[in-house]
């Protein structure tokens, strides 16, 4: 099955390598995997996604918090979560041929960023399935798909599961100049609206 | 050399900031981390450190291959519980440690390891000498530093201590630039002090999970206590035995767990696994309840995950939360410190009732549980375990051992009889052959009061026989008892039982290792016959110095009962028909 790990990691170099290779000593397959920058300074965000069995995700969460250069991890698994991930795509098109890629482009909620007299780039933000969909329809109509850059997944918890509550629990880095919270269940509530997608 | 320096005048100087090169920082810091002995070997990115050594009062000791520095690190750590050290240089110094580091880090052995590197301004250049090793140690290590300025170094190096030794323990490397050893920073060890350490955030020890495990103990019918190398590791022997002693139930140890309970007490069950005794396996796989205690379930002591112990419920005690379900699924799971998680249970295990299981196994052990030489025909014909029953027996089971890796580490395992912790030092995860010589000169330097032997077959012996001269030039009283069969003992009865008899590249020519030893200037005997063996391991211990005994041993023994790889734990080879050293025949 798919894990998803969202792990903060201090952001300085090798440290990539060294998340890297635990999935490559565990014979695990990553999926995707992106880094950023977070909310809290000096540390890196990672949405980390392998295919392994069910029982893994627990054992791959504690051997990534045995790496000293990991400072938290969440593992989504199904908890509820909004996953994006964003792709350009590059088709051959003249101005022949544009007009119905703008028709795609319309129907899929996604932009056109760049345009020559042979091609144009399609920017896409959305949850995977959408994007393999606008791929799919490319593919079935007549344009020639030329390029595809896909970031791979991000995701974040929704509501509550932010990393200001996990400093609330103690299990984060200490950040001591940042606003401090009363306790755990305050923090909860406050940011306890689910959103629907 | 500076040996037996009193460290605390020593570090005085390390109270106020001085100005020092990076090499002295190195030094006073490993000082300040209370480091008396290291084990090394120079070389050229390493130079500015070993040039400032004699201005610090600890012992170097230069080894003859790098391997052998890391496995007496190791050893030293085994022995004393201390983080051991170990110093090279960097490109094949460093490569070379990388065997002793991967030992270190599957038997989870505080160890750290320094190396030079090139100079930062030619990193990344393929230098003269130039390798990436922390690139190279990083899935065998706990952690690894490259410091490339002076400034950063006392920092790095107390970093590494604390991880070598906090949660469960491993080795670190840290990797130092020839620049930054070279040029000055203001050494401040106090400001240097790590972040207190962060326990893994998984550890959980829950109040209702140690309820439940004391229900499952009080009502077990036919519990097991496994207990593994986290019981010494967090120096949990008192409260294993309380619990052993209060709730009546028996304890199997695995290899690295050997001395963890004292191997005469009438609850010690032996060694379970691959090459455990019968009854002992027969135990696990009968039992309803097993608490495993600061071990792996390693695939050596669990046969197949499928049918281990299919009967019982299990309680798994244990530091490091990646552990947990990883090739046995347990029922419980109290994930901390041994000793502290004991300490919690302990007040809900009530005095229990025991003799029924324990009349059981006796059953099942019959006249097996007499497994003891003396009972047996003697021809006059030397055999393995005969050497190893007779070194126990002289000892008083009071020797430090290191072994090797094959056959006679299994028969040590059995016939040596192993009462205190930290008295067996052998490699158990990775089965790094070559291990033992230079893993009990580290013993030796740590414990120099105990009596410390290398048991090593002839194969192991030679390679890492070149520390022989290192035991010479320190003066170290270590005996040595070399294992002859003139095969690679192991390798030859997988052959025997697997690859039908095919003896490919197994036999093998040595030596003479009294010789051997004598051009090192190390007296030595070889022993032919059982009734020589008292004498020449007497002829050992009395002489001053190290002495080498080369036991002439059956040629084509194998070690009994063993579960072939991918078998049930009850599915084991007993040895056939009539061979002198053989467990009964009735042991059924």
């Amino acid at each position: 099955m798919l894990h998803t790990f969202v792990a903060y990691v201090e952001d300085r170099p090798g440290v990539l390598t060294r998340v890297a290779s635990l999935f490559r000593r565990l014979n695990i397959n990553i999926i995707s995997l992106t880094v950023g920058r977070s909310e809290r300074a000096g540390l890196s965000r990672m949405t980390v996604v392998c295919d392994a069995s069910a029982e893994a995700g627990n054992r791959i969460r504690a051997s990534l918090f045995k790496l000293e250069n990991v400072v938290d991890v969440d593992d989504i698994a199904q908890a509820p979560a909004v996953t994006r991930e964003l792709a350009l795509i590059k088709v051959a098109a003249t101005k022949h041929t544009r007009s119905a890629i703008f028709e795609l482009v319309e129907v899929f909620r996604a932009r056109i960023v760049d345009l020559t007299a042979e091609s144009l780039m399609i920017e896409m933000t959305g949850v995977e399935s959408k994007i393999e969909g606008l791929i799919q329809v490319l593919n079935e109509s007549d344009s020639q798909i030329l390029e595809i850059c896909r970031s791979g997944k991000m995701t974040m918890r929704r509501g509550h599961h932010t990393s200001r509550v996990l400093r609330a629990l103690g299990t984060a880095a200490e950040e001591s100049d940042a606003p401090a919270i009363e306790s755990a269940e305050a923090a909860l509530e406050e940011g306890a609206s689910i959103e629907p997608e | 050399m500076n040996t037996n320096a009193n460290t605390q005048a020593s570090n005085a100087h390390l109270t106020t900031p001085t100005r020092l090169t990076g090499a002295e920082i190195l030094w006073a810091t490993l000082v300040g981390e209370g480091v008396t002995e290291v084990f090394g070997y120079p070389g050229g990115a390493i130079l500015p450190v070993y040039d400032a050594l004699r201005k610090f009062p600890i012992r170097h000791i230069l080894v003859r291959h790098e391997q052998g520095a890391a496995h007496m690190a190791d050893g030293y750590a085994r022995a004393s519980g201390k983080v051991g050290v170990a110093i090279a240089t960097s490109g094949p110094g460093a490569t070379n440690l990388v065997t002793g580091i991967a030992n270190a880090m599957l038997d989870s052995i505080p160890m750290v390891c320094i190396t030079g590197q090139v100079s930062s301004k030619v990193l990344g250049t393929d230098a003269f000498q130039e390798v990436d090793i922390t690139g190279i140690t990083l899935p065998v290590t706990k952690h690894n530093f490259l410091v490339t300025h002076p400034e950063d170094i006392a920092s790095a190096v107390r970093q590494a201590f604390q991880i070598a030794k906090s949660g469960r323990p491993g080795p670190v490397l840290v990797d130092i630039t020839k620049d930054a050893q070279q040029a000055s920073a203001l050494f401040d060890f106090a400001a240097a002090k790590p972040q207190p350490y962060r326990p893994h955030p998984m550890l959980h020890v829950g109040d209702s999970d140690v309820a439940q495990a004391a229900e499952l103990i009080r009502n077990a019918k036919r519990p097991v206590i496994l207990a593994g190398h986290g019981v010494i590791q967090s120096n949990a022997m008192e409260p294993l035995r309380t619990l052993a002693e209060r709730a009546q139930i028996p304890v199997a140890l695995t290899l690295l767990g050997l001395g963890a309970f004292p191997a005469s007490h009438s609850l010690n069950l032996g060694m379970m696994g691959m090459h455990g005794e019968a009854w002992v396996n027969h135990a696990i796989q009968e039992a309803d309840l097993l608490i495993a205690c600061g071990m792996r379930f390693d695939d050596r002591v669990i046969g197949t995950a499928a049918t281990y112990a299919t009967k019982a419920k299990k309680i798994h005690i244990e530091v490091d939360p990646a552990e947990i379900n990883k090739n046995i699924k347990v029922d419980i799971a109290l994930i901390g410190d041994l000793t502290e998680v004991l300490e919690q249970l302990l007040p809900r295990i009530p005095g229990r009732e025991g003799s029924g299981w324990l009349k059981a196994l006796d059953a099942i052990k019959g006249g097996c549980a007499v497994r003891d030489i003396k009972n047996l025909p003697d021809s006059g014909h030397l055999y393995a375990a005969h050497v190893m029953h007779d070194l126990w027996r002289i000892t008083g089971g009071n020797a430090v051992v290191a072994t090797d890796v094959g056959q006679h580490q299994m028969w040590e395992a059995q016939y040596f009889h192993h009462e205190h912790p930290r008295s067996l030092i052998t490699s158990g995860g990775l089965g790094t052959m070559g291990f033992a010589l230079p893993a009990a000169i580290g013993a030796k330097v740590a414990c120099p009061e105990k009596e410390v032997w290398v048991i090593a077959g002839d194969g192991g012996f030679q390679m890492t026989s070149p520390e022989l001269s290192t035991i010479a030039q320190e003066h170290l009283k270590v005996n040595i008892a070399i294992i002859n069969n003139g095969f690679l003992g192991m390798v030859r009865q997988w052959q025997e039982f697997f690859y039908d008899r095919n003896y490919e590249s197994t036999p093998m020519v040595s030596p003479d290792f009294v010789k051997l030893a004598e051009a090192h200037g190390i007296p030595g005997l070889t022993v032919r016959s059982r009734a020589e063996v008292e004498a020449a391991v007497n002829a050992a211990r009395s002489a001053s110095g190290a002495f080498l005994l080369n036991f002439m041993v059956e040629k084509e023994d194998s070690v009994y009962p063993m579960i072939p790889a991918g078998s049930a734990l009850h599915e084991m080879i007993r040895r056939p028909g009539k061979n002198p050293l053989v467990e009964r025949a009735d042991d059924e």
